[in-house]
């Protein structure tokens, strides 16, 4: 009955905004169900990264966290939503809300206090970075972002040339043969973006990405989404650019000090969080305001 | 903040229902452990990442350096230079032991491997966080993969060691063949010691701050510098003392490797069932610390 009606919701978002998905198509991709992600900091509290505070850590470990001086950061408050297969939803919300927090918890990098994250397959971060080396070439960083992905060496083969044409490192001249650490950090970005968005993933996990690089790349980073996620599944993108997320994505969800305070389409959500962070720019605003000339 | 209550409430679902719309769709929990058999599928499907990385990793190594690559055989032979300096010329002893530098060399560069894949092993988890908390792989590739890229490292080394060898006279014989074996099962052992250290290392890094001494006590016992058969002759230890030294993986798999590549080591100086030792260490360690390393799979990287 009440998950009837939950659906009925749901699609009533989205008929308004898409109308090509039939309700009996929409599969679940990703359900969270009442999420609490708890954080626990040691080194807190009075005696501050004092050896007799390290101590009394060690020693009374799991009877009295507090009195050790370890800190509960209550990050994500009992969130719950179900995402359908070929929706991009936005999450929103100012800095320190938890939206990063609740990506990596239904990328199942971080443990859940309370409640279940359930997924359909298996969700991935858009995150190469840390398995690539600055010391290497852009060329053996593609090879080895892919392996970290779980490509295979035939995929990566493959899908060389799309990466390198993709990231547009060799428009300026052949520097996918030189070392990383001699790039640009937006060269850099668009490598990493591009190695990135070569998987074709079940469930994406976009973390700012689109922030990086120039307008060119930006535009062309939308598309390669709105691509993954007719292939794909389901894209999830964290953003404080409101026109990436108008751009991208029909959904939005809003977090706000680790609470979900709207879930529904981009618009109306937007319209209210513009309202309460008293952005007054709205739509006119296209391009970010030109930067004062250091 | 008189903003916040400006805003609606949070949105509350009812929690049953998503449980079973998840349940009827078959989608999993997030993040749950693998079993066993599928694990080793995973890091099976892997292979290539793991040696990727390890080579990456050598490579990168060196790469601000004007001599490059060259410094993957400069860095063992100017240590085995130093040893040789120290033990050979300015104490001049050769402690009874005939073709000492070889001796002492190849001890050396065998401990150094252990040593260092221990120490790797250690920092694999916790040294690496970003790369545990932004993509999916199972965690043992991270431990394997390092201790492979010492595996690279130790070839560079016996690299010198062969030049080392054939500037003190010690022959090419057919007894060479057996570093296979010796390195096989030595790798086996140290990836498995690194696993479980990995597994420590992530909830304690603090065991990095103690692995150099007690790695150092270890080298010290394990005859790298002197001749563990000179001392067990000798009927002054105490017997436990004695099977301790001979049965020390360590000291065991320095004397395969000393009595595969030098023609004065003879089988006598070996420890007492040294081949069944040997692989006894390899497995319990190989199999026991990956067993190990994956009970604890799901909480890598978290909190």
């Amino acid at each position: 009955m009440a998950e009837q009606s939950e659906q009925i919701q749901q699609t009533t978002h989205r008929t308004q905004q898409t109308g090509q998905i039939m309700q009996s198509e929409r599969i679940p991709t990703v359900v969270a169900d009442g999420v609490d992600i708890v954080y626990r900091i040691n080194g807190t509290g009075s005696g501050r990264g004092s050896a007799t505070a390290a101590l009394n850590r060690i020693m009374r470990r799991k009877q009295a966290e507090k009195a050790a001086g370890v800190r509960r950061v209550h990050a994500v408050k009992n969130v719950s939503f179900v995402a359908y297969k070929g929706e991009a939803i936005g999450l929103i919300g100012t800095n320190g809300s938890g939206k990063s927090t609740l990506l990596k918890a239904v990328a199942g990098l971080l443990p859940v206090e309370n409640g279940h994250i359930y997924t359909h397959g298996q969700p991935s971060l858009l995150g190469v970075n840390a398995a690539l080396m600055n010391d290497l070439t852009g060329e053996r960083n593609v090879h080895l972002g892919g392996l970290a992905m779980g490509m295979s060496r035939e995929q990566i083969k493959e899908r060389y040339q799309g990466i390198v044409d993709f990231s547009g490192i060799n428009e300026k001249g052949d520097f996918i043969t030189l070392p990383m650490r001699t790039y640009s950090s937006g060269m850099a970005a668009r490598l990493r973006f591009s190695i990135a968005a070569a998987k074709d993933h079940d469930v994406l996990l976009i973390d700012e990405a689109l922030a990086t690089g120039d307008r060119r790349f930006q535009v062309r980073s939308e598309e390669r989404i709105r691509e993954l996620r007719e292939t794909a599944g389901t894209v999830f993108l964290v953003s404080h650019n409101n026109n990436s997320i108008r751009d991208t994505c029909e959904r939005t969800l809003w977090l706000e000090r680790g609470e979900l305070r709207l879930d529904g389409p981009t618009e109306e959500v937007l319209k209210e969080y513009e309202a309460f962070t008293g952005d007054k720019s709205n739509k006119t605003a296209k391009k970010p305001a030109p930067k004062k000339a250091a | 903040m008189s903003q916040v209550l400006d805003t609606p409430p949070p949105i509350q679902a009812p929690a049953d229902d998503l449980k079973a719309l998840a349940a009827r769709h078959g989608l999993s929990v997030s993040g749950a452990r693998p079993s066993l058999p599928e694990y080793v599928r995973q890091l099976w499907a892997r292979r290539h990442f793991i040696t990727a990385f390890a080579t990456a990793k050598l490579t990168a190594q060196y790469s601000e350096a004007k001599l490059g690559q060259v410094w993957q055989v400069m860095t063992p032979l100017l240590n085995a230079a130093v040893y040789y300096f120290i033990f050979g010329v300015l104490l001049g002893t050769k402690k009874g032991v005939p073709d000492y530098i070889p001796f002492l060399v190849t001890g050396v560069f065998v401990w150094t491997f252990t040593q260092s894949s221990i120490q790797v092993g250690t920092r694999a988890i916790s040294g690496n966080l970003g790369l545990v908390r932004a993509l999916h792989f199972p965690r043992a590739a991270l431990p394997i993969s390092f201790c492979i890229q010492q595996l690279q490292q130790l070839l560079f080394s016996m690299a010198a060691l062969v030049v080392i060898l054939l500037c003190f006279g010690v022959p090419v014989s057919a007894s060479w063949l057996l570093v296979i074996p010796a390195l096989v099962l030595q790798f086996t052992f140290n990836a498995g010691v690194a696993m479980i250290m990995a597994r420590w290392g992530a909830k304690t890094p603090d065991i990095a701050q103690l692995m150099p001494f007690i790695l150092r006590t270890w080298m010290y016992v394990s005859g790298v510098m002197w001749s563990i058969d000179k001392l067990t002759k000798k009927d002054h230890l105490p017997h436990v003392v004695m099977v301790l030294l001979q049965t020390n993986p360590a000291a065991v798999y320095i004397d395969l490797m000393r009595f595969a590549l030098i023609d004065s080591f003879h089988a006598k100086q070996l420890p007492p069932h040294v081949w069944p030792i040997a692989v006894g260490w390899a497995l319990l360690a190989g199999l026991g610390g990956f067993i190990y390393f994956w009970k604890s799979e799901e909480t890598y990287g978290r909190g």
